[in-house]
């Protein structure tokens, strides 16, 4: 075999343009793989990310889209007559809590507490569905103020926006639901750990992105 | 009850659609009959439909993009026909119908013929190349490839029940506007490219995950082949570029379907928004498209060169740059909407900077040959045909980025040219040589040379017949998606353009016979050793088809080609076998029919929302959930191959290795 | 749809007119074609060398070339790569002179003298309306300039969104409702243009052609007396009514302009063009 190796670096094309090249151990691999293939957890997590990281993506698109239509009102009503920031502050409360108790569902997972976890999983959902509740009560008041999403090009933008933020954490709310009844039925099986993170991970995803809603929309659109 | 749709939605006096739908509506019954009949059924199901294996997968993809080639192929002979004869008269196809058949052709050539191809092939070889047994989510790679599928059936569906978009293949607003459109086929445009997008978005999840994530031991970043890296870099631009598309897509669906003011003339819509944004999806797809095919032809021509890739790093850092840089160059698709000099000049010049990262890839490919040993088979025959007519494309392409130039030249038949020459002469080129190339690894036989060669020269000399005349007539002023038109001297052109689809048709002849030749003389193009045209990377490193595990023990990689650097080993310890591995049980992912039911009910979703059928597509979404749930409960996700039966199944193929590399190594010592 | 043949033979109101941009009859154009001839040269002195090695490299080291040297394990040179990365980088650099100051120069808002003619265009569901606010006259499928002097487009769209382009004139520009654009042209020598919208706008788009005719001064005067003679009047009325959908309108004129009436257009004081009439929708379901 040694013989073998020496005889390839002398014949090893790459030599001279890559500083790890003139041998072929995998001492001198570079990056990584050098292992192999990652662990199952590291796979799913990294899989998840990539997937947060496109749906963010998403959601500068309908950003960009505010921030190019967030002047446009078309003689109806501004922001500034419209948004209610006690609210929506109530609204951001609720949904840093609701990230706070799947914090701590989490923990409870891993201590592989079933009661524990599902309270904490049972706070997190009904603090979620608060926040949409608020949400849809806040969007039937500007419908019924004539500040619906056909009054002008401002308003679809941000009933888009936030909407879509809406629908996102309601089908978080449904995933919560099938992950509470998975670690009941099935109980805290590897690949279910996996779903959790894949979960809490969106949770608190949702939750960076309300802040910058918050921070973007409501904020600013109030001092305009 | 059933919403928009009526009777009337089928076009009854027209008779292309309804004769080619009754064709293709007989063909599908009479073959769905066969297998049926045959008992085929079960194994269909079994092997294939809910098939997790990305190779399985991967042949799906394909088999899809062919099919949907040929759809767009037959959109594009009418389109040249409709314009050679409609000089100064109506022709045969009336704008109703001529306007769908274009945007239709876009559409379709670009969302379901060159996408499934490219991501087919690397659904196939990536895993291959990585040296692993499947891609990271299994399961998933199901899903997208079925709602890819749900995006074609809804588009072939739009054929005989409604009518297609009748805006471009980006459908513009506020054309695409429910006031100036107001009837289904943007809804079917949208529909079909929103739930084909998610698959996408999947796909590329999955193999960012893939590629980054699961490479075999040794495999580090600068030994994966050059299709892998071209695949990530690829991949990254779906998860980046899909999800502006999605959302962009999905305002202007909130537009047509409730009535908001994104895009709108009224209420301060703003449609340049629009133009905006799908251009900062649309311009990464050229690359998403055409950087797989790049790592296709780098495969190909350092296999068929007998050398290693010239310039790998060089490489590598020109396939980041181009992925880089290729969201920075957008606005150049709408130098003339007036966004005054800096703006234009800056992205002009952004865009030809990416000409240097294409320049760099085509020297190293010329300077892989250099030196080499070139044997011409079909696959090498299409990648030197490439890299000329892509420097042609590209040449014209950077003209078009001189905003000066493109004032002229924009929207002209020479950018229709243009566009046409690069997705051609590189996307459709390379899956032409990675079908080749790759399809004695598939199934086990090479296809027939003879009358791949003759696919080859007519395809290259019918692209040349058709696309250098409209080139002249965008020099000469005229622009694209014309009906008809006036002008006299545009007429020859069209006439030659006309003649050149013909030499394509007799080119697609040619690649259906050289498909049932290759089938009936499978035995004597059989390929023994997996390895049939002396290989590189690991994809030969294994059976021919392979086994469903792909390898019985997983490669331990040592070099760049890692293939080739074990085969160098096996020549220079002449003859002593290598130790018999030591073969473990394998765990791979049980089949799943998710995808297909998902997609079944997201096509019923899609159609229901289409014909604005409230129910049904409620129905269909709670359906679809109740999918992953049914998913999610299941309990077994892996099944295990014993020891035993891998043994028995790698060591037939060992013996057989071993005797021919015995045979190349004296072959090696009198070279 | 089934009228179309019919308008035909009204409509191919012939062409006897050039469209081509390699025969540009003006400054704008003649500076575009210059530009693309430059650009073009700059890169076929790369692409040229560059497909005759391939052809050179392919055939010489054929696998029956026995003569050939075969470097099985080549695959770096410090010095080539820097080649490579050279060459197409100073091919930019060229590219990105022309551009630049291709980009100021002929930058279609940018004004080319003191005194321009206006003409104001407007882009309908599927003709062209051009409105001259000093002669206060309007033509529609026709534009009549004069010889030698600069004009200055100034262009909205009523509906959708088209490109005004006049081939032998040069520089393509878009028409968007609610938006103005601008170009400055000029034509040095007489004669009779093509001129068309170059981006699709709808069922009508193929017959949104137009005659541009480069006249003399005093041909233009003769032509502005003659508008001015006959034809209907150009008011909120007569616009709404050619606002509607047609194809293949045959060219007129107004014996006189509303003078504002483009910035109605384009403040939205009148509607945007209303697309597909109801009767016309109801026809395409039945048909399709």
């Amino acid at each position: 075999m040694s013989t073998a190796a020496t005889h390839f670096r002398q014949t090893d094309p790459y030599k001279l343009g890559h500083g790890h090249g003139g041998g072929y151990s995998h001492r001198y691999a570079t990056g990584h793989g050098e292992g192999g293939p990652a662990s199952k957890r590291v796979v799913v997590g990294y899989g998840f990310w990539i997937f947060l990281l496109s749906d963010i993506i998403m959601f500068s698109a309908f950003f960009a889209a505010y921030a190019v239509l967030s002047r446009e009102f078309a003689g109806g009503p501004t922001g500034r007559e419209l948004f209610d920031l006690r609210g929506t502050a109530l609204q951001t409360a609720v949904l840093l809590a609701s990230s706070f108790t799947c914090g701590m569902a989490t923990l409870a997972v891993e201590q592989r507490n079933q009661k524990w976890t599902q309270i904490a999983l049972l706070i997190t959902g009904l603090l979620g569905a608060t926040f949409l509740l608020l949400e849809v009560r806040e969007f039937t008041e500007l419908v019924e103020r004539g500040a619906g999403p056909t009054r002008s090009a401002f308003l679809s933008s941000f009933f888009a926006l936030v909407g879509c933020h809406g629908i996102h954490v309601t089908v978080g709310l449904l995933w919560l639901g099938t992950m509470m009844a998975q670690f009941l039925a099935k109980g805290f099986r590897e690949n279910i750990r996996h779903r959790y993170l894949c979960f809490s991970l969106f949770w608190h995803t949702l939750d960076i992105i309300w802040v910058a809603l918050f921070s973007l929309v409501y904020l600013v659109g109030s001092l305009q | 009850m059933l919403g928009k749709l009526t009777w009337n939605a089928i076009p009854w006096d027209q008779p292309i659609p309804l004769i080619s739908a009754a064709v293709v509506g007989l063909a599908l019954i009479g073959v769905l009959a066969w297998v049926v009949i045959k008992g085929h059924l079960p194994y269909l199901w079994r092997e294939w439909i809910t098939s997790v294996d990305h190779k399985r997968i991967g042949v799906m993809y394909i088999t899809l993009a062919l099919l949907m080639l040929f759809r767009g192929f037959i959109d594009a002979v009418m389109m040249r026909s409709q314009q050679a004869v409609a000089f100064q008269a109506a022709g045969y196809l009336p704008p109703e119908h001529y306007n769908q058949i274009f945007s239709a052709h876009g559409t379709i050539m670009i969302f379901f013929a060159a996408m499934p191809l490219v991501i087919g092939l690397m659904n196939f070889v990536v895993p291959l190349q990585l040296g692993i047994r499947d891609v990271a989510f299994p399961t998933l790679n199901s899903v997208s490839f079925w709602l890819t599928a749900t995006g074609a059936a809804l588009v072939n569906i739009s054929l005989v029940v409604g009518e297609f978009a009748r805006t471009g293949w980006l459908a513009y607003p506020p054309l695409s506007e429910l006031q100036y459109s107001p009837g289904v086929g943007v809804d079917y445009y949208l529909w079909a490219l929103q739930i084909s997008g998610i698959g996408t978005l999947i796909t590329g999840v999955n193999f960012v995950t893939t590629i980054l994530k699961t490479r075999a031991r040794g495999m580090s970043y600068l030994r994966m082949p050059m299709f892998c890296w071209t695949s990530l870099a690829s991949n990254l631009l779906i998860v980046a570029a899909f999800p502006v598309l999605t959302a962009t897509l999905a305002m202007l669906l909130l537009d047509r379907y409730v009535g908001f003011h994104f895009f709108t003339n009224e209420a301060g819509g703003n449609m340049m928004m629009f133009v905006n944004l799908i251009w900062v999806w649309g311009h990464p797809e050229v690359y998403i498209l055409v950087l797989p095919a790049f790592g296709v032809f780098s495969e190909v021509i350092s296999t068929f060169s007998g050398k290693p890739l010239f310039g790998y790093r060089s490489m590598v850092a020109a396939t980041l740059f181009i992925c880089l840089v290729s969201f920075l160059v957008w606005l150049h698709h709408f130098f003339t909407m007036g966004a005054g000099a800096n703006v234009n000049t800056a992205f002009g010049i952004a865009t030809t900077v990416i000409a240097v990262g294409t320049g760099v890839k085509i020297y190293n490919w010329l300077f892989t040959m250099y030196g080499g040993r070139i044997r011409f088979a079909t696959p090498m025959l299409w990648s030197v045909a490439f890299i000329v007519t892509f420097v042609i494309g590209g040449m014209t392409g950077v003209l078009l980025a001189v905003p000066p130039a493109d004032f002229q030249l924009h929207n002209s038949l020479f950018l229709v040219a243009h566009f046409h020459n690069v997705i051609i002469g590189a996307v459709l080129f390379a899956a032409f040589a990675g079908l080749t190339y790759w399809f004695p690894k598939a199934f086990g036989f090479r296809l027939h040379e003879g009358w791949g060669k003759a696919a080859f020269w007519l395809s290259v000399a019918g692209f040349y017949v058709v696309f250098m005349p409209l080139y002249l007539a965008g020099l000469m002023g005229m622009t694209r998606r014309l009906q008809h038109y006036v002008v006299p001297e545009w007429r020859p052109l069209m006439l030659i353009a006309a003649a050149g689809i013909v030499i394509m048709c007799a080119a697609l002849a040619c690649q259906i016979i050289q498909i049932v030749v290759s089938i009936r003389r499978r035995e004597e193009l059989r390929d023994e050793t997996g390895d049939p045209w002396d290989g590189r990377s690991l994809e030969w490193a294994t059976p021919s088809p392979p086994p469903v595990f792909n390898f019985a023990v997983l490669p331990n990689v040592q070099d760049q080609d890692a293939y080739w650097g074990i085969k160098q080993r096996a020549a220079e310890s002449q003859g002593t076998a290598s130790e018999p591995p030591e073969y473990r049980p394998i765990e791979l992912p049980r089949n799943s029919a998710t995808g297909f039911v998902t997609a079944f009910f997201a096509t019923v979703t899609g159609f229901a929302l289409i014909w604005h059928i409230w129910w049904l597509a409620i129905l269909g979404l709670v359906a679809a959930y109740a999918v992953f749930v049914k998913f999610a409960w299941r309990d077994a996700e892996h099944y295990e191959i014993p020891a035993e039966e891998v043994e028995r199944i790698d060591r037939p193929y060992r013996e057989k290795l071993e005797g021919a590399l015995g045979i190349q190594n004296s072959l090696r010592s009198l070279l | 749809m089934r009228r179309l043949p019919l308008i035909f033979l009204l409509g191919s109101v012939l062409c006897a007119c050039d469209a081509s941009i390699v025969a540009p009859a003006g400054p704008v154009g003649q500076a575009e074609r210059q530009i693309l001839i430059n650009s073009l040269a700059i890169m076929l002195v790369v692409v040229i060398p560059t497909i005759i090695a391939t052809f050179i490299f392919a055939w010489w080291y054929r696998a029956s070339n026995s003569k050939a040297r075969y470097l099985p394990d080549w695959a770096y040179s410090g010095r080539l790569e820097l080649i490579t990365w050279s060459i197409p980088t100073l091919i930019i650099l060229f590219l990105g002179g022309v551009i630049w100051t291709g980009s100021h120069d002929l930058d279609p808002a940018r004004q080319r003298s003191e005194n321009p003619l206006e003409i104001q265009v407007v882009s309908l569901d599927w003709k062209w309306l051009f409105i001259y606010p000093e002669q206060r006259i309007a033509s529609v499928n026709q534009l009549v300039i004069p010889t030698g002097a600069h004009v200055h487009f100034t262009l909205t769209s009523a509906s959708v969104m088209n490109q005004f382009f006049v081939p032998q004139l040069g520089g393509m520009i878009a028409t968007m409702n609610r938006m103005v654009t601008h170009l400055n042209v000029q034509a040095d020598r007489s004669g009779t243009f093509y001129g068309q919208s170059a981006q699709f706008s709808g069922d009508g788009f193929s017959d949104m052609h137009f005659v541009v005719r480069a006249v003399s001064a005093a041909e233009f005067t003769n032509w502005i007396g003659a508008a001015r003679a006959d034809g209907p009047m150009l008011d909120r009325a007569s616009y709404t009514q050619l606002a509607q959908q047609s194809r293949n309108v045959a060219p007129f004129t107004y014996r006189s302009a509303d003078p504002q009436l483009f910035e109605a257009i384009v403040s939205h004081a009148i509607p945007p063009g209303p697309g597909p009439r109801p009767e016309a929708i109801e026809k395409a379901q039945d048909v399709n």
